[in-house]
């Protein structure tokens, strides 16, 4: 297999990612995008990481999975709060404060 | 076939840290590798702030409700003067080395940076801890309580305690803002980016008034934060497949070298300023700062225009020299056009803003503006003047947003600009410190802003931005006239009715001992920086070419 084939399926996976962040309605869908793109640059560096022949790229993934996880418990924390106060996790509704 | 290959290439990689002793079927016997040189005396103050928050944690859990109040702000003050003076010892013997395995550059520019970082935290934290001005604390008291159970209601309450997991929160962010800028690898940038940016998520929504504001400040930062982390660990990942290294002087010298592919390393730049940019609230990237600096507490709004402006920009300097200095070329264009886009969305919209909160948001998007002309200089000059104006700015936009706690109607913040008509009437006190510190954002003379203005335009001119030079002062005249407006509603219109639908006129609350020191120190220091402020521009004169 060509190591170029899984460097276009990252960035297929983190263009996935990032239109669903911005055009999906809801917090938990759009935080799960933005794992998906996280993910997506894990396989970038794993990739990069045989193609160099050394092994940091192996290595920042595992901090990247260390540093997603604290993102996800704060991440999930916020959003549980909101989701209790208004009863809807959409992104559309929390719109007090603007212009 | 290809995966065959792959996995020899790995077992190759992994050799060396495998001893030749333990295991005979190595593929090439190889010395043993050698332990990375650590200098902890180098990263002291780091360790001072973190250990600090870590030991506050277990104050949170082992002292009594009544006790820990105290003991969070006597060990976060105490935590942060001692990593300051550690900051100074170090800095004036001349510590200088690079060191964790090339992951963190302490230089003469770490010492300035850790060293006013420290300042201004040390005057926005003990404003979190005031608990006169709003009775309980302007924090939650249980910021996880519904809104509208009872729970909640019962937490509001006059005077319940505020959480005291703020000063552990605070302290961690100050943690990461230090290691920011010292870091010397893309991966430390990253880790120390997450370490400050996630405790500053959570305190965005912990305001114990509007608190659905302050959890729609909270999802909103989360989510586009997470989104500009996202893309700067993919624009990492792509200088990592250019250079074959995250550290900073092995992408420049690959760039250097040439050879590789230029779409990933151009697309590699463009993914991680990006990211950066957005943390310091520049040109396009700024969406998230007027919501977020509105809707959190306000000393949190404070802590946040300072401080993390400050991070970033000293981030994204030493990025831009050590990494990508040779790259000029490249990204200058680009920032140029960024610089103005951001002076032109801060003066523009400050100027429609009727609330002073958003107000001082838009003015934090004009100044980066201005001192995105001091990191595109890539002049000695250059880093001296943005760090200054940083501090400048720090200390007048400190100052600012904890006035604006002072004047208050119905028990809330007031921080309309109808509320602020007649403060000068009012109360002398409060109008004529904040006339300092808009003057000072203003850039107008004997104050800090205006030292500040003068260094990193002369940078700038001499890095030959002419033309860019003379946007950034019609930029300047715009945005002083938001700022002028302020001074004029205060002394020169009429103050509000008494009371207005059953809402009383705006009031001046007294605040604590602490936080009044901290808007007297911001004011002393605004005033003397714009009068004597060669000494300190003595000091910020760092050695150049950055360390790496």
């Amino acid at each position: 297999m060509n190591p170029t084939h899984y460097l276009m399926l990252s960035a297929l996976l983190f263009g996935i990612g990032a239109v669903g962040v911005l055009i999906r309605r809801n917090a938990i869908v759009v935080f799960m995008s933005i794992e998906l793109m996280l993910n997506a640059v894990n396989l970038s560096f794993v990739t990069f990481a045989r193609m160099q022949g050394n092994l940091d790229g192996v290595i920042i993934a595992l901090f990247v999975m260390v540093v997603a996880a604290a993102e996800v418990v704060v991440g999930l924390a916020i959003i549980m709060s909101i989701f209790r106060s208004r009863r809807s996790a959409s992104v559309d509704d929390a719109n007090l404060l603007k212009y | 076939m290809g995966s065959l290959t792959g996995t020899a290439l790995l077992a190759a990689s992994v050799a060396p840290a495998v001893s030749p002793t333990v295991s005979p079927t190595a593929v090439a016997p190889s010395p043993p590798i050698a332990a990375p040189s650590i200098d902890l005396i180098g990263v002291l103050p780091v360790l001072i702030v973190l250990g600090a928050a870590c030991l506050a944690v277990i104050v949170e859990a082992a002292l009594p409700k009544r006790q820990r109040f105290v003991t969070q702000v006597v060990l976060a003050v105490a935590a942060i003067i001692a990593a300051g003076v550690v900051t100074v010892v170090l800095g004036v013997r001349g510590h200088y080395v690079v060191t964790f395995a090339g992951a963190i550059a302490v230089d003469s520019a770490t010492y300035v940076m850790w060293g006013s970082l420290l300042a201004l935290a040390l005057v926005a934290v003990p404003v979190m801890a005031d608990r006169v001005i709003e009775p309980g604390g302007v924090f939650a008291a249980e910021a996880s309580a519904v809104i509208g159970s009872p729970r909640a209601k019962q937490a509001t309450a006059v005077a319940t305690p505020m959480q005291t997991e703020v000063f552990p929160l605070a302290l961690f962010a100050v943690g990461g803002m230090l290691v920011f800028p010292a870091a010397s690898d893309l991966l430390t940038l990253f880790v120390a980016l997450e370490v400050m940016s996630l405790p500053l998520y959570l305190l965005s929504g912990m305001a114990r008034r509007k608190r659905l504001i302050s959890q729609e400040a909270a999802v909103k930062y989360f989510l586009i934060g997470a989104f500009t982390s996202a893309i700067l660990l993919y624009g990492i990942a792509l200088l990592y497949g250019y250079a074959g290294s995250v550290k900073f002087a092995a992408i420049a010298s690959a760039a250097k070298a040439g050879g590789g592919s230029d779409l990933l390393l151009l697309a590699g730049i463009g993914l991680l300023v990006v990211g950066l940019l957005y943390k310091g609230s520049v040109g396009p990237f700024h969406l998230w700062t007027p919501d977020v600096y509105q809707g959190a507490p306000t000393p949190h709004s404070a802590f946040m225009g300072a401080c993390t402006k400050f991070a970033a920009f000293a981030a994204l300097l030493r990025v831009m020299q050590v990494a990508l200095g040779g790259m000029a070329w490249s990204w200058k264009p680009v920032l140029m056009v960024i610089a103005v886009i951001s002076m032109a969305i801060g003066a523009f919209f400050g100027v429609i803003q009727q609330d002073l909160k958003r107000m001082l948001a838009y003015s934090s998007v004009a100044h980066a503006g201005f001192l995105l002309l001091g990191v595109m200089s890539i002049t000695e000059r250059g880093v001296t003047a943005t760090l200054f104006y940083l501090l400048t700015y720090g200390f007048a936009t400190i100052g600012g947003f904890n006035l604006l706690m002072l004047v208050r109607r119905g028990g809330l913040e007031a921080p309309r600009l109808a509320d602020w008509a007649g403060i000068g009437k009012k109360s002398p006190a409060v109008a004529a410190t904040m006339t300092i510190f808009l003057l000072s954002l203003a850039g107008i003379p004997l104050t800090s802003g205006f030292i500040g203005k003068v260094v990193i335009f002369t940078a700038a001119m001499n890095a030959g931005m002419g033309p860019l030079v003379v946007i950034a002062m019609i930029a300047t005249v715009v945005t002083a006239f938001f700022y002028l407006r302020v001074i004029v509603m205060m002394y020169f219109a009429e103050p509000p009715a008494k009371s207005v639908g059953g809402i009383d006129a705006p009031t001046v609350a007294l605040p604590s001992t602490l936080t009044l020191v901290s808007i007297a120190v911001c004011a002393i220091l605004t005033i003397l920086l714009g009068i004597v402020p060669q000494p300190v521009l003595d000091i910020m004169h760092v050695t150049f070419p950055l360390l790496s």
